[in-house]
């Protein structure tokens, strides 16, 4: 399902002009990573994706839906999302019935409810906590229930806010695979993070915002190695690309075994 | 000036141990960095190095923990909060909600500790800039973003002046100009003030970058202690669930040294 966002501006009623003009469009499957600094807008550019805010300007169309014509919980069924904090969206009394919420809200069947919850579990690693209590598990657990819950809901588009924050190498790790795996499934996925290797590694786009503007849009190979145009948004570069630029190498490979294929290259180059 | 010898702590109704015989001494100026995979007892740690455990947490102790040399069980709390400053995880958890402007919160624990209104100006004003939030003055707590959230955080606890300033994942939702700002301070503090900084985090480079010595957690125990870059190159990090940046990563594939690097000045300079 594609989404495309025309010309849009949003001011909060603060009368801070949080998105200024934004124009996007992301196809359906698609990887993209939205980078930029804190207050760069890009919290509120994906809120207008599922209606928990609406444009005060321009037009967001999800599919064939104008958002301006659905409400929140229709558009809920195209778009998942996953907040920064999980503690804003978990309040059932179990893992497994926290999962169930959302696909029963759609009202799928009690089958297809034990199957997706069972399938979103499995994908999440918490097949063993089916039966805990959300608040007793650890919060980095705790975001992925959170994602579990999204994942269940089948939505053809998910949006992941700082799916990385708090986790460490594992949780980061379990979290890719998950990323790869409803790729591979065909979903969309629209992630923000200030985790620029992690996006390096899974993102196939990058959309770079700088104060309420797309500030460069892009496939990730191509953006991520623009260190000028990311020091201007205040993203750092993959720390491969900064490593790649400082020993002048002609390229800068986004993962490691890129990495070491064109180092040993550029070295043998080098010595003749 | 903070010991631990062979110390352990379970939580009240526990039986799995959260730190497992510890042994560890913190001398007065050093800046410390704490990593661990999640549930490694960073967090429980940090706890006890600034007296929370076993002053706000019960639950059992056995060896020895120590505060200037004094047992930290009989130190006064009241006391002890004003040497020892802790920046809790999540900001929520330390923000009073008591306090209508981000300049009246950082004033509350001067308040209690009955600085002069002076001194608190200037000290509320150098704290603010420290972390680079004056602009936030006048906001509410509630209504600026979780990465500001967590600069108020930290200020409140800077314009405390504690000797010891322990900080669990403080950046964690910051952006990367927020967290150089951050680690900046605190080196600044380090350097002028002589405070002893402990901090838990998973951003690897900056902890290289800064710190004085790092120790690696799992399971309640010290697994290893050293430089930052002994510890945080070596090969066990993996298998702790605390990764390496991917300088290490890149450098393992194609150095033989048994000392990889970390950083980007480190890489830069092994692999030219």
């Amino acid at each position: 399902m594609n989404l495309r966002v025309e010309n849009v501006s949003f001011r909060y009623p603060s009368g801070v002009l949080a998105l200024d003009g934004v124009n996007a469009e992301i196809a359906s499957g698609e990887v993209v990573g939205i980078l930029g600094e804190n207050g760069a807008g890009k919290t509120t550019l994906v809120k207008l994706f599922n209606g928990l805010l609406r444009p005060s300007q321009g037009k967001v169309w999800i599919g064939d839906w104008d958002t301006a014509d659905h409400s929140t919980a229709a558009l809920a069924a195209r778009v998942g999302f996953l907040f920064q904090n999980p503690d804003d969206q978990l309040f059932e009394r179990t893992v497994a019935r926290e999962v169930a919420y959302g696909p029963r809200n759609q009202g799928a069947s009690e089958a297809q409810v034990k199957r997706r919850v069972a399938q979103a579990l499995k994908l999440v690693g918490l097949q063993a906590q089916a039966d805990s209590h959300p608040y007793d598990l650890p919060q980095p657990q705790r975001k992925l229930l959170a994602l579990a819950a999204t994942i269940a809901m089948q939505t053809p588009i998910l949006v992941l806010d700082e799916p990385t924050i708090g986790q460490d190498e594992v949780g980061r790790t379990t979290i890719g695979h998950i990323v790869n795996s409803l790729h591979q499934m065909g979903r969309t996925l629209i992630i923000i993070t200030h985790d620029v290797d992690f996006c390096a590694q899974h993102a196939q786009r990058i959309l770079v915002m700088l104060q309420g503007k797309v500030h460069v849009d892009g496939a990730a190979s191509e953006v991520l190695i623009q260190t000028k145009i990311l020091d201007e948004a205040e993203v750092a570069p993959p720390q491969l690309v900064r490593l790649a630029q400082a020993l002048k190498m002609p390229a800068a490979p986004l993962n490691v075994e890129d990495f070491v294929d064109e180092y040993k290259q550029w070295r043998k180059k080098r010595k003749k | 000036m903070i010991r631990l010898k062979k110390f352990s702590y379970w939580y009240p109704a526990t039986e799995q141990h959260a730190l497992d015989r510890i042994t560890l001494d913190i001398p007065e100026g050093q800046f410390l960095g704490i990593v661990g995979a999640n549930g490694a007892g960073k967090s429980t740690l940090c706890y006890a190095l600034s007296g929370f455990v076993p002053h706000f947490y019960n639950g059992e102790l056995e060896g020895e923990l120590s505060f200037d040399n004094t047992p930290m069980a009989e130190l006064d709390l009241g006391k002890l909060a004003g040497q020892v400053g802790l920046v809790f995880q999540n900001p929520f958890n330390q923000i009073s909600g008591a306090r209508f402007t981000v300049r009246e919160e950082i004033a509350f624990g001067l308040e209690n500790l009955g600085v002069p209104r002076a001194e608190m100006r200037d000290r509320i004003e150098e704290a603010m800039e420290l972390v680079n939030i004056q602009e936030l003055a006048e906001r509410s707590p509630f209504s600026v973003s979780g990465g500001q959230q967590q600069r108020i955080a930290i200020a409140s606890i800077l314009a405390m002046q504690p000797r010891v300033l322990v900080l669990d994942e403080p950046t964690s939702q910051l952006d990367p100009d927020g967290t150089r700002d951050v680690f900046a301070a605190l080196s600044k503090l380090v350097s002028t003030r002589k405070i002893t900084v402990i901090i838990a985090e998973h951003k690897l480079e900056w902890l290289a970058t800064f710190c004085d010595r790092v120790i690696a957690l799992a399971n309640g125990r010290l697994r290893a202690e050293g430089s930052p870059q002994d510890v945080l190159s070596s090969e066990q990090m993996l298998r702790l669930g605390v990764g390496r940046t991917q300088y290490s990563e890149a450098a393992a594939r194609l150095l033989r040294s048994k000392q990889l690097p970390v950083t980007l000045e480190q890489a830069k300079k092994a692999l030219q």
